[in-house]
């Protein structure tokens, strides 16, 4: 069966479609739905001390920030879900990190915003046991921290 | 087969402020069956959030993301209408993309 329009007319009008689709999207004027993630920080999830998920976020630095406000239970019944909300004072904050500094993998998530999303973070995250939740923000590549302590009654990691 | 995850996108002031519930076990890969087995690790690695074309939120998780996760993004200078597109990922390379739009409070 022939697939093409079945007039000279027509045909001559699909081409010229084609043609101005192909030279768009050469021009990179046709925007694709599909993002392109970041690479998973393999080393840092696979970390099981807290000073190597640090390194493995470049944050072995970081400076103690008030900027960082952390709103977590302070304690949780329920260790499987312990809810986690940051919020960065600090300009040009660029990324977050969570790391529950007692869990078998301390790092927890690494958060990165633009195009206009707030340095804003809300997750649920699992805790082993009693730990600090520390947050790491990198602002402009300068690295900063907060922790705040959440007490667990049943741990949730298992 | 995947299963849809829940977007709630509201305007709140020119803020769009945009709260996901995703189905997911995010098996830790140390959580045993019934049987006595091992669970094995299966949990959503990356989770992206684009704004009218624009990657807005660019998450990499872990297996200490809870099960069944909630999370939440905030996006400035928004309007009625704007497209949110959420898109997880896992460590057994299953995918699942949904959207909404951003609407009245």
């Amino acid at each position: 069966m022939n697939p093409l329009p079945g007039t000279r007319r027509s045909f001559l009008r699909l081409a010229a479609t084609m043609g101005a689709l192909t030279a768009l999207a050469t021009a990179g004027l046709l925007k694709t739905t599909q993002a392109v993630a970041a690479a998973w920080n393999k080393s840092g999830f696979e970390s099981k001390a807290l000073a190597d998920a640090m390194k493995s976020l470049g944050a072995s630095s970081a400076v103690e920030s008030r900027d960082i406000v952390i709103t977590a239970p302070d304690i949780a019944e329920n260790g499987a879900v312990v809810p986690i909300e940051v919020v960065s004072r600090i300009p040009n904050t660029q990324s977050i990190s969570i790391v529950a500094e007692k869990n078998p993998f301390p790092l927890a998530a690494i958060m990165e915003f633009a195009h206009g999303a707030e340095p804003y973070a809300y997750v649920r995250i699992k805790m082993g046991q009693t730990s600090n939740v520390r947050a790491v923000v990198n602002a402009g590549g300068k690295f900063f921290t907060a922790a705040k302590e959440v007490k667990i009654t049943v741990g949730g990691c298992g | 087969m995947t299963e849809p995850m829940k977007i709630r996108a509201v305007l709140k002031g020119d803020v769009a402020d945009i709260r996901v519930l995703v189905a997911h076990p995010m098996e830790t890969g140390q959580r045993k069956d019934a049987s006595g087995a091992i669970v094995p690790m299966h949990f959503i690695q990356s989770m992206t959030v684009t704004y009218n074309g624009n990657t807005v939120y660019d998450g990499q998780w872990s297996q200490a993301i809870s099960r069944n996760p909630v999370f939440a993004v905030r996006v400035k200078s928004a309007k009625l209408g704007d497209k949110v597109v959420v898109t997880w990922s896992d460590n057994k390379n299953e995918k699942r993309t949904d959207e909404a739009t951003v609407a009245a409070g």
